[in-house]
């Protein structure tokens, strides 16, 4: 895709929002102003809710705490977590644009090998408005980037490929690891810049981390429910897990497409290994009967939006972990209360096919 | 945890001579193929004598050799080198075609194509699960948070596939399309190709664990009029399909990413284009046939995988178009040969 000379405005400038969770401060969107300026944002501030979190001059953005979650929900609030970055999923309930970027405020700007400011944002929108390529495998990565292309061998009937549902963004310096890995390796930095976006196969699951995250709203938006955890929960830090694992099987049933690779942020805070553990030691052993859940997880041809098959998911999440921890039917009413919301929100007229 | 070292006297280079002339290609290579034992394998369609700098630990094997073995099945052009891989008596295999040279790094430094195809091959793939930090195994990289521990122990990686800087391994229209274009973006990546996902194996820089998916890879779709250009041939996304299924059921992996080699021009794509491009055709068809194929239980080793996918080829493709007939028939008499030729000679024990 070539680019123009002159600059033109901010690509999807008033149909993309930047939601944000936090619960310390903002201070890194300074970094970030030279690419978040033009767009709107929407803070979701986790935690006491009498705090006021500053935002710096500039910005567009609407804030929400705990109190205005409760107020907007009412009773449904309940499926929004608390003390726990799965909050931002409130943001994208709440968010009337097409598209999301999230971010975590530890996350700054990162410079690719020639020493040049990565504009996160606009890979992420590259990403999503060009297709991606679930039913066959390109070795060349993602054949709509400039400078690649389809290899041979590969089918002229999957060349169109998919819209594009998720853009999954990655990080350097510290890794996104579990407890026992960080308690393992503590030193231990991502430097390597690989240089590619490729589509994750249909059938395949990952572990899709929300800290650097852009998604169309429309397409898959229902499915982002990041789970229940934090407070009064069994388990934390796998909120973007759980959503992940949804959006997939539901992206492969829908032929929608999920990329993954850039555009990389510099992530700079290393949290507490320890305080890591407890929380995902439940998680850590509990997946090993959701992996193959998810695995095995198919909808019926009657589930066409995203909102049914996230309800038949939620049907089969009780049915099917229910055995593992009471946690799990908990979640999964969680789940068909979040679409409960999110119709409320976002009234059918507004949705698209 | 420690992975099996692979020693140098456990891997043969397999070099397809399609032109006569290896003087500059073997001296490129010099540096990094000189610790191995090479078998060059003369396309038999050439008439020349070829020309092979000294200085190499290698063997030479030519249409007589071929004609010995078998007369049915056809090595020629690309596909001589797969005679390569039936008489190497070594576990690893590394193939390169004869118009690439080694790729450099920023620095002019070689990129070894050799301990970069060992490594993928010694350490384990995880096709169960996408890790989105690459390859795990590799330094500086892990498992990222939410990999499930039952799966990080990973799978026996059977193929190593590398990629190509400056030209890529485009079909004719997409280069032709595109002539200026050369792929200069270095991945410094290699990944596990999930279970299930197919790929076009691309054999211009190929690796393999020879002990465990040798019938796998063979000689068997050969297009009419098949030339002497990569963008005329589909013999390797053919056998690279079926490879990936015999893989997949198997329980083993298949890698993708570095290393590159330098493949330098040759051809001419819209020229190319003139002839009738049947392989991209016969692709079309075969796509559905591969997402349906499901393996019996029964079949444990990549021979037993063959004979049936050539089975299910000749039943369901072959109604199709001839060439595919004639490809199930290739893979049985591959299969057939690759067992004369291990009873003859078995390999040493892994």
């Amino acid at each position: 895709m070539a680019h123009p000379a002159t600059p033109i405005s901010p690509p999807l400038k008033d149909e993309l929002d930047i939601v944000i969770p936090t619960i310390r401060n903002l201070d890194f969107l300074e970094m970030w102003r030279p690419f978040f300026q033009p767009y709107h944002l929407i803070i979701v501030q986790d935690g006491d809710p009498t705090k006021t979190i500053r935002v710096p001059d500039g910005f567009d953005y609407e804030l929400y705490n705990r109190n205005d979650i409760n107020r907007i929900l009412g009773p449904k609030a309940s499926c929004i977590s608390f003390k726990d970055s799965a909050c931002r999923c409130f943001g994208f309930l709440v968010s009337k644009k097409k598209y999301i970027f999230t971010i975590d405020d530890d996350c700054f700007v990162a410079k690719d090998p020639s020493g040049k400011d990565i504009n996160a944002l606009a890979q992420h929108i590259n990403n999503l408005l060009t297709p991606s390529t679930p039913f066959f495998f390109n070795t060349l990565y993602d054949p709509y980037r400039e400078g690649a292309d389809f290899v041979r061998g590969y089918p002229f009937s999957f060349r169109q490929g998919a819209s594009t549902a998720i853009s999954h963004g990655l990080w350097l310096n510290i890794p996104d690891y579990d407890a026992p890995t960080q308690l393992v390796k503590p030193l231990e930095r991502n430097t390597r810049y690989v240089d590619a976006v490729m589509t994750i196969p249909k059938g395949t699951l990952f572990p899709m981390c929300g800290m650097n995250l852009g998604f169309d709203r429309e397409l898959i938006g229902p499915a982002m429910y990041f789970g229940l955890m934090g407070d009064g929960q069994p388990i934390g830090r796998y909120d973007d897990m759980w959503a992940g694992w949804c959006t997939k099987v539901i992206c492969d049933h829908l032929s929608l497409g999920v990329k993954t690779g850039l555009p990389y942020i510099w992530h700079s805070k290393a949290s507490n290994p320890f305080v890591n553990l407890k929380k995902e030691y439940k998680g850590i052993y509990w997946q090993e009967e959701i992996i193959p859940f998810f695995q095995s997880v198919s909808f019926p041809g009657e589930c066409t939006t995203v909102q049914e098959c996230y309800i038949e998911l939620s049907n089969q999440v009780k049915e099917k972990l229910g055995h593992i921890d009471p946690y799990f039917e908990k979640l999964g009413d969680a789940m068909v209360t979040w679409i409960e919301a999110w119709d409320e929100l976002n009234p059918p007229s507004k949705a698209t096919a | 945890m420690s992975h099996p070292i692979i020693k140098d006297d456990e891997v043969d280079i397999v070099v397809a001579a399609i032109q006569p002339d290896l003087t500059s290609f073997m001296e490129e290579w010099r540096p990094i193929f000189c610790r191995f034992h090479l078998i060059i394998v003369k396309d038999p369609d050439l008439q020349k004598e070829l020309i092979i700098p000294e200085g190499f630990n290698m063997d030479l094997y030519t249409k007589s050799d071929m004609d010995r073995v078998s007369t049915s099945i056809l090595f020629t052009g690309y596909s001589c080198r797969y005679f390569g891989y039936l008489v190497s008596k070594k576990k690893y295999i590394v193939a390169v075609d004869d118009d690439c040279i080694p790729a450099k790094d920023g620095k002019g430094f070689l990129f070894d194509v050799v301990a970069q195809h060992i490594s993928n091959l010694r350490l384990p793939a995880t096709p169960f699960f996408f890790n989105t930090l690459y390859d795990p195994f590799q330094k500086g990289a892990d498992f990222v948070r939410g990999y499930p521990f039952s799966l990080r122990n990973g799978v026996k990686c059977a193929i190593s596939c590398g990629l190509w800087l400056n030209l890529a391994d485009y079909d004719a229209p997409t280069q032709a399309l595109k002539p200026g274009e050369r792929n200069a973006r270095y991945v410094d990546a290699v990944l596990t190709v999930p279970l299930k996902a197919m790929m076009p194996l691309s054999g211009i820089n190929v690796a393999f664990n020879r002990e465990v998916i040798g019938p796998a890879l063979f000689p068997g779709l050969h297009l009419a009029g098949e030339g002497k250009q990569r963008w005329e041939t589909v013999e390797d996304i053919w056998c690279g399909m079926c490879a990936k299924l015999v893989c997949d059921h198997l329980g083993l992996g298949v890698k993708s990413g570095v290393p590159y080699v330098w493949r330098n021009d040759r051809g001419d794509a819209i020229e190319t284009l003139k002839k009738e491009w049947l392989g991209m055709k016969l692709m079309e068809e075969v796509v559905p046939f591969f997402q349906s194929v499901r393996l019996p239980r029964t079949a444990v080793v990549a021979e037993d995988c063959v004979l049936e996918i050539a089975a299910m080829v000749k039943e369901k493709l072959g109604p199709v178009d001839p060439l595919f007939g004639q490809a199930a028939d290739a893979m049985v008499e591959w299969v057939r040969l690759w067992k004369a030729v291990e009873s003859a000679s078995p390999t040493p024990g892994a």
